[in-house]
C-alpha cells in the first residue's frame, strides 16, 4: 500500500487499533460471504455490500456509549456487526431463516436488535434521517443524554425529509449526529451529477448545524470526530453533521454491473486507501503485532464468518405460520367501561 | 476436492443468462477477486469474480450459450496438486443447461391450434390490430422502450425524467438507448428525490410540457403520492378545466422477487381510487406498448403500473406505424361458458394458467384482462358474467379495498340475477410481504388458489 500523506500518529492503545483491525476485518469477510451466498441464490432479492466502508461505522461505535442509539439504511450489515449484534443472526437473516434477526420476515435490508438499540435498516432512502431524529427526540423528551448515530448516503441525502429534519433537530436541540456515508455514488449517479455541493455538510450551516468533512478512510480520524460530534450532542447544544468520504468498491447491489465508474479508479483506492491495510500497517510498523499475530486474527475471522454462514445454511425457513405474526401488536390496555362489558 | 464454479445469480429475478466471455482459460491459475467470466442477464453484462483460489481444471460451458440455468456447473477449479482427471464422471455429465426454447404458456393466447384433443373451445378472441398484421417477438421491457421512443420522435415537448433513465440506461433498463437518441435535454436523471421532481414534472405539465415521470419502483412514489394525487389528479377539476397535468407517472409495480415488505407493494386500488386519475397495467408487451402510446398523449395524468417480473418476458408485437390501444377497453384472452376469470397486469399469468389446467378437466373459463383499471371496461366483464354466471378476480394487491372487491360489488349490483354463486376475490395475503422464500409464496396469490376459488363457485 502507497503510504498515505495524512499518516497520523495513531491516538489509541493498541488494542484499541487491534481491535478495529478485528472489527473492520469481519465485517469485510462477512461481506465477501454474503455476495459467494448470493451468488449460489441461498441469499434473495436486493444485497448492498458494505465492503470499503468498514472504516466509518468502526470508527463511530467506537465513539459511542452505552445506550447510544443507531439507524441507517439498506446498507446495513456492518452496522449490525459493528453494534455488536451477532454474525449469525444478521447471515440468517440474509438467508431468509429463523434463526435470522427478523425470523426470516426482514431480509438484508430490514434488520433490527432492540438489545443493541440497532433501529434498522429501512430500504426508502432517506427514510431513517428523521426517524433518527425522532429516536433523539425521544431521548431528549425522556430526559437522558443518549444519542442517536443517523446514517444516510450522499445520494439520500438530497431527499426533502432530510432538511425537513435538520431543521427540527436543530429547532429543539435534538441529541442526533446525522452521518453523511459519503461514498461518491448513488448507484450509477456520482455526487457531481446529482448534487449542487462538493461539500454536502455545509447544508447544515443555514440551519445552524454544525458539521464537518471527515476522511472515511482512516478509522482513526472517524473515532476522533465522531468522539467530538457526541460530545457536541451529550452536551444539550444540538445535533451535528459528519460528512465521511468513503468508497464502495463493490456495485450498488449484486445486480449493478458498475459501468460508471472506472477499473482503475476502484483499483486505486483499494490499493492507496484501503481502511483496514491502513490499520494493518500501523499495527505493524508500531511493533504491535507480527505478521503471526495479524495470520491468526484472520484466522479467528475467517471462523467466525464460516461459522455463520453454516448457521444461514442450516437454520431452518420459518414456519408457515409467521407469515400471520407480528403485523399488529396486541397489548391494548382497555377503559373500565370495556372490562365490565365483558 | 475439485471446486465447483456454478452459475451465479447477479440479481433478485435472474433465473439464467448468457455466459457472454470467458476471461479465463483451463490451465490458468486465479485467486479470489480474479474476473472469471462476463456473464449476461436480461438486464446487464455483469462481471463474475472467483472465490477460491485455484487452477482453471475444466470449462464446461463455452462461452457464448445463452440460456445458462443460475447454478448450472459452468466450470471446475483444482486445488493445488489436483488434476483435471481428478474431475468426477458428475462433473463432465453435468453438461450446460440448454438454451430452452421457450415462450412461456402463460405468455400465448390461447389460440385453436393449440387446443389439445377434446378441449371444447370456442373462437379465438378478437386481437387489437387487423388480420394479417406482422407480428414480433418483443419484451416487455423493449415495447416500453419503443412506446416511449416512438411518442418522443412524434412530440418534442414530450421528456422522460427520473433516477437512472439516462446514463445507467434506466435501473431496469427500460429507457434503453434513448439517451443516445434524444439527448440530455429530454431524457434527464434526476437526483433521489421523488417528491421534488414529481411536483416539477407537474409545474412543467402545466408549463405545456408532456413530461414521463419514470419512478424506479412504484414504492418509491409514496414520497410523491402528494404530488400525483393532490396536484396533478386535481388540477383540471379546481380550475374549472382551465389547467390539467398531461403527464405519465410509470414504473415497475408490485412485487419483484425477494425485496421484502418495502420493495414489494401492489398499487392498484390505490390509485384506482383517485378522481382525476387515469390507470393502466399492463400484462402484455403488446398493450404495454400500446397504451404507454396513449398514456403519453393523453391529456390527463395517467399511473402506468409496470411489473418487473414481466418485464423479461416475450410476447407478440404488431409491426404497424403507429399501434395504440385504448384505455377502457379489456382484452378476452380466452373464450370460455363455465366462469368469467378476471385480472389485470401479472395478475394475468395466473389467470391464464389456471384456465389451462382447469381446461383439461373441462372446465372453460374466460379470461378477461382489464388493461387499464380507470376507466374499467365494465361492459366486456359484464356481458362476460351474464354469460358464465359465475366470475373470480385475480390480483397481486392487498385483499381488503382491492379492486376485486370494487368488481364484485358491481356485479353484485348490475348482474346479481345472473349470479349462479359469489364472486371470490383471489389477491395476495393481507400480511407485509416477507422476505423468506417459503413464506413470500405464500403470501403471493397462487394458480393454485385461483383454481380452487373457480372449484367453488362452478361446484366443481
Ligand atoms: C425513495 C427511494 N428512491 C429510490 C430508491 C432506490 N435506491 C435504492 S439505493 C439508491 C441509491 C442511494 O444512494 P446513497 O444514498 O448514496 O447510498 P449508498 O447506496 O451509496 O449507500 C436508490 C436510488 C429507494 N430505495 N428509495
Ligand atoms: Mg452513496
Amino acid at each position: 500500500m502507497a503510504t498515505r500523506k495524512t499518516a497520523k500518529a495513531p491516538n489509541v492503545s493498541a488494542d484499541e487499533l487491534k481491535q478495529y483491525y478485528k472489527d473492520m476485518l469481519l465485517i469485510r469477510r462477512f461481506e465477501e460471504k454474503a455476495g459467494q451466498l448470493y451468488g449460489m441464490g441461498l441469499i434473495g432479492g436486493f444485497c448492498h455490500l458494505y465492503i470499503g466502508q468498514e472504516a466509518v461505522v468502526v470508527g463511530l461505535e467506537a465513539a459511542a456509549g452505552e445506550g447510544d442509539k443507531r439507524v441507517t439504511s439498506y446498507r446495513d450489515h456492518g452496522h449490525m456487526l459493528a453494534c455488536g449484534m451477532e454474525p449469525n443472526g444478521v447471515m440468517a437473516e440474509l438467508t431468509g431463516r429463523e434463526g435470522g434477526y427478523s425470523r426470516g420476515k426482514g431480509g438484508s435490508m430490514h434488520m433490527f436488535s432492540k438489545e443493541k438499540n440497532f433501529y434498522g435498516g429501512h430500504g426508502i432512502v432517506g427514510a431513517q434521517v428523521p426517524i433518527g431524529a425522532g429516536l433523539a427526540f425521544a431521548d431528549r423528551y425522556l430526559g437522558n443524554d443518549r444519542v442517536t448515530f443517523a446514517y444516510f448516503g450522499d445520494g439520500a441525502a438530497n431527499q426533502g425529509q432530510v432538511y425537513e429534519a435538520f431543521n427540527m433537530s436543530a429547532l429543539w436541540k435534538l441529541p442526533v449526529i446525522f452521518v453523511i456515508e459519503n461514498n461518491q455514488y448513488a448507484m450509477g449517479t456520482s455526487q457531481k451529477r446529482s448534487t449542487s455541493t462538493d461539500e454536502i455538510y455545509t447544508r447544515g450551516a443555514p440551519f445552524g448545524i454544525p458539521g464537518e468533512m471527515v476522511d472515511g478512510m482512516d478509522v482513526l480520524a472517524v473515532k476522533e470526530a465522531g468522539d467530538k460530534a457526541v460530545a457536541h450532542c451529550r452536551a444539550g447544544k444540538g445535533p451535528y453533521i459528519l460528512e465521511i468520504k468513503t468508497y464502495r468498491y463493490r456495485g450498488h447491489s449484486m445486480s449493478d454491473p458498475a459501468k460508471y465508474r472506472t477499473r482503475e479508479e476502484v483499483q486505486k483506492m483499494r490499493e492507496e486507501k484501503d481502511a483496514i491495510e491502513h490499520v494493518r500497517e500501523l499495527l505493524v510498523s508500531g511493533g504491535h503485532a507480527s505478521e503471526d499475530d495479524l495470520k491468526a486474527i484472520d484466522k479467528e475471522i475467517k471462523d467466525i464468518v464460516n461459522k455463520s454462514a453454516d448457521f444461514a445454511k442450516e437454520s431452518p425457513e420459518p414456519a408457515l405460520e409467521e407469515l400471520w405474526t407480528d403485523i399488529y401488536a396486541s397489548d391494548i390496555p382497555q377503559g373500565a367501561a370495556v372490562e365490565q362489558d365483558a | 476436492m475439485p471446486t465447483e464454479i456454478l452459475m451465479p445469480a447477479l440479481s433478485p429475478t435472474m433465473e439464467e443468462g448468457t455466459l457472454a466471455k470467458w476471461l479465463v482459460k483451463e490451465g490458468d491459475t486465479v485467486s479470489s477477486g480474479d474476473i472469471l467470466a462476463e456473464i449476461e442477464t436480461d438486464k446487464a453484462t455483469m462481471e463474475f469474480e472467483a472465490v477460491d483460489e485455484g487452477v482453471i481444471g475444466k470449462i464446461l460451458v463455452s462461452e457464448g450459450t445463452e440460456g445458462v440455468k443460475v447454478n448450472a456447473l459452468i466450470a471446475v477449479l483444482l486445488e493445488e496438486g489436483e488434476s483435471a482427471d481428478d474431475i468426477g464422471d458428475t462433473a463432465a455429465d453435468a453438461a450446460p443447461a440448454e438454451a430452452p426454447a421457450k415462450v412461456p404458456a402463460e405468455a400465448k393466447a390461447p389460440d385453436a391450434a393449440e387446443t389439445g384433443p377434446g378441449l371444447v373451445q370456442t373462437k379465438a378472441p378478437e386481437p387489437d390490430w387487423p388480420e394479417g398484421t406482422e407480428l414480433k417477438s418483443q419484451t416487455v421491457r423493449e415495447a416500453l422502450r419503443d412506446a416511449m421512443a416512438e411518442e418522443m420522435r412524434r412530440d418534442p415537448n414530450v421528456y422522460l425524467m427520473g433516477e437512472e433513465v439516462a446514463e445507467y440506461q434506466g435501473a431496469y433498463k427500460v429507457s434503453q438507448g434513448l439517451l443516445d437518441e434524444f439527448g440530455d435535454k429530454r431524457v434527464i436523471d434526476t437526483p433521489i428525490t421523488e417528491h421534488g421532481f414529481a411536483g416539477i414534472a407537474v409545474g412543467a405539465a402545466f408549463g405545456g410540457l408532456r413530461p414521463i415521470v419514470e419512478f424506479m419502483t412504484f414504492n418509491f412514489a409514496m414520497q410523491a403520492i402528494d404530488h400525483i394525487i393532490n396536484s396533478a389528479a386535481k388540477t383540471l377539476y379546481m380550475s374549472g378545466g382551465q389547467m390539467g397535468a398531461p403527464m405519465v407517472f410509470r414504473g415497475p409495480n408490485g412485487a419483484a422477487a425477494r425485496v421484502g415488505a418495502q420493495h414489494s407493494q401492489d398499487y392498484a386500488a390505490w390509485y384506482s381510487m383517485i378522481p382525476g386519475l387515469k390507470v393502466a397495467m399492463p400484462y402484455s408487451a403488446s398493450d404495454a406498448k400500446g397504451l404507454l402510446k396513449s398514456a403519453i398523449r393523453d391529456p390527463n395524468p395517467v399511473v402506468f403500473l409496470e411489473n418487473e417480473i414481466l418485464y423479461g418476458r416475450s410476447f407478440d408485437v404488431p409491426v404497424l406505424d403507429d399501434f395504440t390501444v385504448p384505455f377502457g377497453k379489456a382484452r378476452i384472452w380466452r373464450e370460455g361458458t363455465d366462469v368469467t376469470i378476471v385480472s389485470f397486469g401479472i395478475g394475468m399469468q395466473y389467470a391464464l394458467q389456471a384456465a389451462e389446467k382447469l381446461a383439461e378437466d373441462g372446465i372453460e373459463a374466460e379470461v378477461i384482462d382489464l388493461r387499464t383499471l380507470r376507466p374499467i371496461d365494465y361492459d366486456t366483464l359484464l356481458t362476460s358474467v351474464m354469460k358464465t354466471n359465475r366470475c373470480v378476480t385475480v390480483e397481486e394487491g392487498f385483499p381488503v379495498g382491492s379492486i376485486g372487491n370494487h368488481l364484485s360489488a358491481t356485479i353484485m349490483e348490475r348482474a346479481f340475477d345472473y349470479l349462479d354463486a359469489p364472486v371470490i376475490n383471489c389477491a395476495g395475503k393481507d400480511v407485509p410481504m416477507p422476505y423468506a422464500a417459503n413464506l413470500e409464496k405464500l403470501a403471493l396469490v397462487t394458480t393454485d388458489e385461483v383454481i380452487e376459488a373457480v372449484r367453488k363457485v362452478t361446484y366443481r
